[in-house]
């Protein structure tokens, strides 16, 4: 395993941040999905030897990567916040992380590495000119530079545009798929699903969830969910509604409509068009009233 | 030594405009100096304040404490230190580099102005005293403001406590601190140097020049162990 976490905890005075996590991350692409403040960024800290366990052992490639330079001669990292060298350009910048890694021939690895994302034609300008996308770029070029078998970055997809998000999704694709261990970090769901087929999901610094993106999808979907339902008649479809087994309960309000709580969310929505054309009830809304992300992710960490 | 990190440090430092904010204190030293000899006192009058009172008292420690806290604070504060504390170097590389950087500048920016201001009050061999001890001075400070910069998110502050209270004010009441005080082994290598009737000592030269070797060693083995420690902090999501 190229990154391993052994019941890795990090707390911060009585704050827990991070909650016994192990995990184990081999080669492709991974994503670390979770709400904002779920410990996302302590966990990436400390993978990549910024922040010391309070407890556990966090590894890489075998190595410890608390007070331990040596591991970054196979790990980049790509951090959330984006400040850099702003007075160089981003050749110079790139060619710095080349130099500092000591590279028999740092320049060519930094054309490589410039050229990897795209940024061969804005190279000689000073990095304070460049857009938020382009930095983002400069600084994925240089944590590339040594052509790392662990890539960790924090948040890439932030201000990026959607041409721009396409182009570093393929980039991750591609070194997933050169059998590099890449994490990266996100608290959107669709910008996993797009890039990653493997998740680890943290909400309130637990390991909620973790594995193949799909299973933890039918996991979503198969929750209890809660709808509010507007109709012609919720009296009577409310009634019709109780004898579903797929239904576990309903209330009434005759200002909101229905609030209906589904055992299953397929299966509701598949059975609730045909009841009520059956009752001929006409179905004026429906909404369902839990859908944050926040929401699903608690109710992955009860069933976890 | 690493000549990258010394190179992007020198530029970082040369391209802060609160660098170049602190060139007119040297420049103040000088001009007094000049406007003193000029007007025919005699040194024993202008040479004490001038000298001890504003170079060796503020000029050298407020540029070693302005440098020094920032080679590195700086890039802390930003968040660019990242870039370079990623990268499979020993610690103590790039503690030096950033040191290195440090002295010299200070030292160059400090001493051209102190000889200037020596020859004018005594003598050329005065003079170089004074840029011998200012270097030694610069080495101690900024060794000592480095690790400040690691050990607190105040280093400026914490630096002014140390050299306008612990030297300026505890320095010339309690004898005693002038052990612990970077600015008497300044003074005292400096004198024996280029002895004159200007310059009066509190330390003898062993105890100046032992006291600010470990003073220099001393802050740059706790500056390496700390930056070995550092930890990203306050942005934890």
């Amino acid at each position: 395993m190229s990154v391993e976490l052994r019941a890795v905890s990090r707390w911060y005075g009585n704050v827990v941040a991070v909650n016994d996590i192990t995990m184990s991350l081999a080669g492709g692409v991974t994503g670390l999905l979770g709400p904002n403040g779920a410990g996302k960024t302590t966990v990436l800290h400390m993978i990549a030897g910024f922040l010391a366990p309070s407890k556990g052992e966090v590894l890489v490639q075998g190595q410890p990567s608390w007070r331990n330079p040596s591991v970054y001669s196979g790990l980049g990292l790509v951090s959330e916040r984006e400040a850099v060298h702003g007075f160089l350009t981003g050749w110079e910048f790139v060619l710095a992380s080349a130099k500092l890694h000591r590279l028999r021939d740092p320049d060519a690895a930094a054309r490589r590495a410039v050229e990897l994302v795209e940024m061969a034609p804005a190279q000689a300008r000073r990095i304070d000119t460049y857009s938020k996308g382009m930095r983002q770029r400069i600084r994925v070029a240089a944590s590339l530079v040594h052509d790392p078998s662990v890539l960790l970055l924090d948040e890439p997809f932030n201000g990026m545009d959607p041409r721009q998000r396409l182009q570093m999704m393929d980039l991750l694709h591609a070194m997933g798929d050169e059998g590099r261990t890449v994490l990266f970090s996100s608290h959107i769901l669709e910008e996993v699903e797009q890039v990653s087929g493997t998740v680890q999901v943290i909400v309130a610094g637990r390991l909620a969830a973790s594995g193949d993106y799909r299973t933890i999808r039918r996991l979503m979907t198969n929750r209890p969910h809660v709808f509010t339902v507007r109709s012609s008649d919720d009296r009577r479809l409310g009634a019709v509604l109780m004898a579903e087994p797929s239904v576990n309960g309903v209330d009434l309000d005759p200002a909101l409509g229905l609030t209906v709580r589904a055992g299953d969310y397929g299966t509701f929505t598949r059975t609730l068009p045909k009841l009520a054309r059956a009752q001929r009830i006409r179905v004026e809304r429906v909404l369902p009233a839990d859908e944050s992300l926040e929401s699903v992710f608690t109710y992955l960490v009860g069933s976890s | 030594m690493n000549w990258t990190v010394l190179r992007v440090t020198a530029r970082a430092l040369f391209g802060r405009r609160r660098f170049f904010l602190l060139l007119p204190l040297p420049a103040l030293m000088v001009g007094l100096a000049a406007l003193a000899d000029g007007l025919g006192a005699s040194p024993v009058d202008w040479a004490p304040p001038v000298i001890l009172g504003l170079g060796l008292g503020v000029v050298l420690p407020v540029l070693a404490l302005v440098i020094g806290a920032g080679v590195l604070g700086a890039e802390i504060d930003d968040g660019t230190i990242v870039h370079i504390l990623a990268k499979p170097l020993p610690r103590r590389e790039i503690i030096l580099a950033k040191l290195v950087v440090a002295v010299v500048v200070t030292a160059v920016a400090v001493g051209i102005p102190m000889y200037v201001t020596g020859v004018m009050a005594d003598s050329p061999r005065f003079g170089l005293g004074l840029v011998v001890g200012s270097t030694l001075g610069a080495a101690a400070y900024s060794a000592l403001f480095l690790a400040l910069s690691l050990l607190t998110r105040r280093p400026v502050l914490v630096g002014l406590v140390y050299v306008l209270i612990w030297e300026g004010l505890l320095g010339n009441v309690l004898s005693g601190t002038q052990v612990l005080s970077i600015r008497q082994y300044v003074i005292t290598v400096a004198d024996r140097v280029g002895p004159s009737d200007l310059l009066a000592t509190s330390v003898s030269v062993p105890v100046a020049l032992g006291m600010a070797f470990v003073f220099t060693v001393g802050a740059t083995v706790l500056a390496v162990d700390r930056l070995r420690s550092f930890s990203i902090v306050g942005e934890t999501s």
